[in-house]
C-alpha cells in the first residue's frame, strides 16, 4: 500500500437543533484526517458515519446534486454564506481552501422566513410562495413553438440567462444584513421581464413578487451589496434596480 | 429614503455654497443671511419663502427617519436569531456600515446646530449677536470641542453620502450595471466637495483665518 499523505485536522462547531420548537446550540466535533480533496459536505459525510456508529444523531443539512446547480445545500461556514470562496456553493467548496487545525463554525441560514427544520436545514417554502406569487408566464399549452419563432436581442437573451442561473439557495437572505430576499426576487422578475414572453405580466409580476417577499416577512433593502458578494451564482445588483424600476412603474 | 434624501443633499449643496460667504467678510455673511429671510420679496411676503424650504426640510427629515426606522425594524424581525460566527462584510465600502449610527450622529448634531447658530441658545454671542458674531464666537479655539464635534459630524455626513447618493438611483430604479462606476465616482467626488467646503469655515474660525 502506497504511503497517503497525512490528512487535516478540524475542530467543528455546529449548530444543532433537535426540530423547529428546539432552543438549539452550538456543539463542537473534532474530526481527523480529513483529505483536502473532499467538499466540505464530503467531510460532513465523514463525521456523520462517525456519529452514526457511535449511536449520536447524524447532523442534519440539505444537498442533492452536488454539482452546484440546483440550490439544496447551503451552510453559513465562519459567518460566510457558502464560505468565503467566491461564486461557490457549498458542496462546491473544498478543503483545500482551509488551514490545518482550523476551527469552523458552521450555523444554518438565519432569517424569520427560513425556519430552522432541524440542524442545518431550514425551510425554504418562502421562496416558493414568492415565485408562485407571479414568478411564471401564461402560455397556451400545446407543442413546443420553435425557438427561433421570436426574436430576442442578444444583449437581453444575455441578461436574462445571467438572472436565470439563480438557483434559489438562500444565501442572499442569509448574508443580507436586512435578511432581504431581494436578490432572488429581483433575479426571478429580471429574467422574465427581460424577454419578450414576459412582457404581458410584467408589471403584474413586479407588484405581486414584491409584495408577497414583503408579506413573508424579509427585511428591506439598503443596497449593501452583501447579496451579490456571496451570490454561488454571482447575480447583479442591477438586477435590484430593475426590479425597483418594474414596480415603481406598476405603482403608478 | 431616495426621495427625500435628495431633497436634504440639495440644501446641503446650498448651505455649504452659502457658508463659504464667510470668507468674503462679516458683512457679505451677514447680508446673505438676511437675503434667506427675505428670499421672494416683492411676490412673496418677508419670511414666506424661507418658512417653505423649512417646512419641505422638516417633513424630508421626518419621512427620511421613518423610512430609516421602519427599515430597521424589519430588519430586526427578519433575523431574529443572530450568527454566532462573526459576520464578516464580502461587499466592499466602508461607508454602508455607518449609515445607521452615522445618522444618530447627524440628528444629534443638527439639534445642536440649530440651537448654537440659528436660535443662539448655546452660543456665546447668544440670539442678539449677528450670524458672523454667533459663527465666530461658535468656532472660536477655546471652543475646541464644538469644532470636533462638527468635524466628525460633517464626516459623518461625508460618508452617509458615499453609500446614499449612488443608493438612491440604486432604489428608484434608475441604477443599471454599465452606471455603477459613474454614479459611485460621483458619490465619493460630492461627498468630498461638500466635507471639504463645511469643513473649511470653522477650521479658518479656529486659525484665526475669520474673525
Amino acid at each position: 500500500m502506497s504511503e497517503r499523505a497525512k490528512g487535516m485536522n478540524l475542530t467543528l462547531k455546529v449548530w444543532r437543533q433537535n426540530g423547529p420548537q428546539d432552543k438549539g446550540r452550538m456543539v463542537t466535533y473534532r474530526v481527523e484526517d480529513v483529505s483536502p480533496d473532499m467538499s466540505f459536505l464530503e467531510m460532513l459525510d465523514v463525521l456523520n458515519e462517525r456519529l452514526i456508529l457511535e449511536g449520536d444523531d447524524p447532523i442534519a443539512f440539505d444537498h442533492d446534486c452536488r454539482e452546484g446547480i440546483c440550490g439544496m445545500c447551503g451552510m453559513v461556514i465562519n459567518g460566510v454564506a457558502h464560505g468565503e470562496q467566491v461564486a461557490t456553493t457549498t458542496c462546491q467548496l473544498h478543503m483545500r481552501h482551509f488551514e490545518d487545525n482550523a476551527v469552523i463554525t458552521i450555523e444554518p441560514w438565519r432569517a424569520a422566513p427560513f425556519p430552522v427544520v432541524k440542524d442545518l436545514v431550514v425551510d425554504r417554502s418562502a421562496f416558493d410562495r414568492i415565485i408562485q406569487a407571479g414568478g411564471f408566464i401564461s402560455v397556451p399549452a400545446g407543442s413546443a413553438p420553435d425557438a427561433h419563432s421570436v426574436p430576442v436581442k442578444k444583449v437581453d437573451a444575455d441578461a436574462a440567462f445571467d438572472a436565470a442561473t439563480c438557483i434559489g439557495c438562500g444565501a442572499c437572505v442569509a448574508a443580507c444584513p436586512n435578511g432581504s430576499a431581494s436578490l432572488f426576487t429581483a433575479a426571478k422578475i429580471t429574467h422574465l421581464s427581460l424577454l419578450p414572453q414576459g412582457q404581458p405580466e410584467r408589471d403584474s409580476r413586479a407588484k405581486a413578487m414584491v409584495e408577497q417577499m414583503d408579506a413573508e416577512g424579509f427585511g428591506g433593502c439598503t443596497n449593501t451589496g452583501e447579496c451579490t458578494a456571496v451570490c454561488p451564482k454571482g447575480i447583479p445588483l442591477d438586477t435590484i434596480a430593475r426590479m425597483n424600476r418594474d414596480y415603481l412603474r406598476a405603482s403608478k | 429614503m431616495a426621495v427625500t434624501g435628495a431633497i436634504l443633499v440639495l440644501f446641503l449643496v446650498g448651505h455649504m455654497t452659502g457658508n463659504l460667504k464667510a470668507f468674503f467678510g462679516a458683512d457679505s455673511f451677514n447680508e446673505y443671511a438676511s437675503f434667506l429671510r427675505t428670499m421672494g420679496e416683492p411676490l412673496l411676503p418677508g419670511r414666506v419663502a424661507l418658512t417653505i424650504v423649512e417646512v419641505v426640510l422638516g417633513v424630508a427629515i421626518i419621512l427620511h427617519m421613518w423610512s430609516a426606522i421602519s427599515l430597521a425594524r424589519r430588519a430586526g424581525k427578519a433575523r431574529p436569531v443572530r450568527y454566532a460566527a462573526r459576520r464578516k462584510a464580502q461587499a466592499s465600502g466602508y461607508a454602508v456600515h455607518t449609515m445607521r449610527y452615522g445618522g444618530v450622529v447627524i440628528l444629534l448634531f443638527v439639534i445642536y446646530h440649530l440651537l448654537d447658530l440659528t436660535f443662539g441658545t448655546v452660543n456665546p454671542a447668544g440670539w442678539d449677536g449677528t450670524p458672523y458674531e454667533r459663527l465666530v464666537a461658535s468656532f472660536a479655539p477655546e471652543r475646541w470641542w464644538v469644532t470636533a464635534f462638527y468635524v466628525v459630524a460633517v464626516l459623518m455626513v461625508g460618508l452617509h453620502l458615499r453609500h446614499g447618493l449612488w443608493s438612491a438611483f440604486q432604489t428608484l430604479g434608475l441604477a443599471s450595471g454599465r452606471s455603477y462606476r459613474p454614479l459611485k465616482l460621483t458619490a465619493a467626488g460630492v461627498s468630498a466637495v461638500l466635507v471639504l467646503g463645511f469643513l473649511t469655515v470653522p477650521v479658518a474660525v479656529m486659525i484665526g483665518v475669520i474673525k
